[in-house]
């Protein structure tokens, strides 16, 4: 056993509201400059959609993430070692930026500056790549926002595998979800295993995955590794980034700037224990269907002494235990199982998880044949298909999700009972295998979503591990040769700095 | 005057662009690595690229290795395994026409694409394109001495430049003089050919010290850093 930390994520999409603050805030902190402009670390997609870059999840058109081989190991979709440094001069399965969307800003000056027209004048739009006149905008970033488009173009999405999706392209069957998306900093990252260069790697104290900036050379493959298309090739720089998780805010102990800025309050952060020596066994599971399973099997118990003693002789400190015992994600994802990873059949064991989101009853149940189960409505007649959630947090098993959904189910069913009607009511409970202790816990951490509950983010403490007196006076977090000295235009091409060019400084 | 310019160009010039060649590259990797980078352009136009870009880099590679090989190995090893001049003057037309051939299709495809494409064109900088076209030169001359060396198959021509090479790696400060005689496009091809190694640095061509060969030899697939192997390296 190798026990290993890992801080991890998960979004109660039971709550979000689409309002895209996430993806803002992230936006404005990290991606707006040159060359990343058309890259999200965070997105929010409207289910069902083929979502951003268009039909990520189709593995079978882009071959991210792992393929079980018939000997039973596994090796990268779009091929092992070899076939990935064969397909180095040109990536067939790179995306185009077209496949994002080209991105673009407005002529806003020519609302200021235009003279006296018999039309009032516009802000036409202009390419941030080559500056020139865009005629039409074709694509962007959320374009199937609140189910924009037609119904034949958003229902390729692959979540509808093995469901009778026609029903749902009329008026009164629809149903939507949002779903946003950031980097899943997996514990069997395809990135990683598909870079050439060593560049990307994933820190052992805490999990996230990070691009070495200075190492990276620009191969890309680590663009078509990443099943979750999660990471961004920097047109301008010709490095990949990626989401950082916000990791010098984590080892201060403050949430991710989109967790933090989370309107809605659906997002957590928490340490999840788990035993390093099994994550190939558990990515080279079988049955795609027992991959959500095989990941829950390598978590460790962070209250079992056993798994305690152990990580204290690794040098886990004690603070990350503590954290470990409180982590709502653990009580999400572990105690409840209410929270799912997110396509679990990529085998990269992904670290950000899913609450399924409940939905109104069919009409048809609404109308006196609604499936009820007692005195809770079936969660088979919700109007989102279970199997469409399972497919995407499950890999198409819809039993766990079900219980999940009866869950959050029976929670609002206990809590309507003791405030409501002033009744404690055990039986609500215990039809869903709970307690009401453990309800009204899973209440405090799921709808009251305190601050101080969502976010259980132990210091990294660097200064153990390393010493803070060399690091006095030196250069904190930059980009590329951010710490240089001088202010000499680099003999080697590209700026130092980054600079931000307006529109009208392109063409 | 002529002798005089023999002498620059195969006599001093190799030694400066060799030395700018590896000083600029150990300055830049160890001063500005975040420059060093293939300046892949894939993401922005897919077109044109997946033959252009494959039959460039194995058509360069091959006439790559077969310079190295041919104008680096001793004289004597080819005559001790027994590799007639002509043969291997034979062999370096028909190799190297053939990946020259493919090189330049590539090439082609390539120019065309950096100085018609709108997203390209914008996006790259001027040594970007200078560099493309210097090579392009570099391709089309190789490809002219062809015609030249099918003036002397025995190879006698070729055992001069081997002379020069590997006498210029040498440090023997004469070896100028074996080039005094050679046809004018081998003295332009091996001018500019020296003068891509100047330059080299300061372009995206430094990726070809990169070559992710080191890919091969990684344990499994997953890269994992710690603090404590950091600070051990320390």
């Amino acid at each position: 056993m190798k026990i290993r930390a890992q801080i991890a994520m998960v979004l109660n999409l039971d709550k979000c509201i689409g309002c895209h603050t996430c993806s803002i805030t992230c936006k404005n902190v990290w991606t707006s400059r040159e060359g990343v402009e058309y890259a999200w670390f965070n997105n929010v997609e409207t289910k069902p959609g083929i979502g951003y870059p268009k039909d990520w999840e189709n593995q079978k058109r882009w071959n991210g993430g792992w393929k079980r081989r018939g000997d039973g190991s596994i090796e990268p979709k779009q091929g092992g070692k070899w076939r990935v440094l064969a397909k180095i001069f040109a990536n067939p399965d790179l995306p185009e930026i077209d496949d994002y969307y080209e991105p673009f800003t407005f002529d806003y000056e020519h609302l200021q500056k235009a003279p006296e027209l018999e039309a009032f004048p516009t802000a036409r739009p202009r390419s941030l790549i080559t500056g020139e006149r865009m005629e039409k905008i074709v694509s962007g970033p959320n374009w199937e926002e609140i189910l924009g488009g037609e119904f034949s173009k958003r229902s390729a999405d692959y979540n509808f595998e093995g469901v009778q999706k026609e029903m749902y392209g009329q008026f009164e069957n629809t149903f939507m979800m949002y779903l946003p998306r950031l980097c899943e900093h997996c514990l069997n990252p395809a990135c990683v295993a598909s870079c050439p260069s060593g560049a990307i790697y994933k820190r052992e104290e805490d999990g996230v995955v990070l691009i070495d900036q200075d190492k990276c050379r620009g191969w890309r493959m680590c663009i078509s590794g990443c099943p979750y298309k999660k990471i961004y090739y920097n047109w301008s720089s010709g490095k990949s980034e990626k989401c950082i998780l916000c990791y010098p805010r984590l080892e201060a102990g403050m949430p991710t700037v989109c967790s933090e800025t989370c309107v809605g309050r659906i997002r957590y952060l928490g340490v999840i224990l788990y035993d390093a020596d099994r994550i190939e066994t558990a990515a080279s599971e079988k049955d795609e269907r027992n991959l959500y399973d095989a990941q829950t099997g390598i978590f460790l118990d962070p209250n079992d002494p056993k798994v305690i003693a152990e990580a204290r002789a690794e040098g886990i400190s004690e603070q990350w235990l503590e954290a470990a015992r409180r982590s709502p994600i653990w009580k999400m994802a572990m105690e409840w199982k209410v929270a799912f990873p997110l396509h679990p059949e990529y085998r990269t064991l992904p670290m950000v998880w899913y609450v399924p989101p409940l939905s109104p009853i069919q009409s048809a149940a609404a109308a006196g044949k609604m499936g009820m189960d007692g005195d809770m409505p079936d969660v088979r007649s919700l109007r989102i298909p279970l199997r469409y959630l399972a497919n995407m947090l499950t890999a198409g098993d819809e039993e766990p999700v079900a219980l999940g959904l009866e869950r959050m189910l029976a929670m609002r069913a206990y809590m309507r009972a003791k405030s409501v009607d002033g009744v404690i009511d055990e039986k609500i409970a215990a039809k869903v295998g709970m307690t009401g202790a453990q309800i009204e816990e899973m209440y405090k951490i799921m709808a009251l979503a305190n601050y101080e509950d969502r976010f259980v983010i132990p210091t990294t403490h660097r200064e153990w591990a390393e010493d803070a007196y060399d690091l006095k006076a030196s250069c904190g977090f930059s980009f590329g040769n951010g710490c240089s000295d001088g202010e000499t235009p680099s003999l080697f091409g590209g700026n130092k700095t980054p600079a931000i060019r307006k529109p009208e400084e392109f063409a | 005057m002529a002798q005089f310019l023999n002498q620059m160009m195969f006599g001093w010039y190799p030694y400066l662009c060799l030395t700018v060649f590896l000083v600029g590259s150990w300055a830049r990797f160890d001063r500005e690595q975040y420059t060093w980078r293939t300046g892949s352009s894939q993401l922005l136009r897919r077109k044109q690229l997946m033959w252009g870009s494959n039959l460039f880099h194995v058509g360069i590679l091959i006439i790559f290795m077969g310079h190295f090989v041919g104008l680096l190995t001793p004289i004597a090893i080819f005559d001790a395994i027994g590799i007639p001049h002509g043969f291997k003057q034979v062999m370096a037309i028909v190799v190297g026409g053939v990946a020259g051939l493919m090189c330049l299709v590539g090439i082609s495809l390539l120019t065309h694409r950096r100085l018609t494409d709108v997203r390209i064109r914008k996006t790259s900088s001027f040594g970007d394109t200078a560099i493309l076209l210097v090579l392009f030169a570099q391709l089309l001359l190789g490809l002219l001495t062809i015609f030249v060396s099918l003036g002397h198959l025995d190879g006698h021509e070729m055992v001069k430049f081997m002379n020069w090479a590997q006498g210029v790696l040498t440090l023997q400060v004469d070896s100028w003089k074996w080039l005094v005689d050679v046809h004018p496009i081998f003295k332009l091809h091996l001018v500019l050919g020296m003068t891509i190694f100047l330059v080299f640095p300061f372009t995206r061509l430094v990726h070809i010290w990169s070559a992710p060969v080191w890919y091969f030899g990684r344990q499994g697939y997953q890269v994992v850093r710690t603090r404590k192997q950091l600070n051990a390296a320390e």
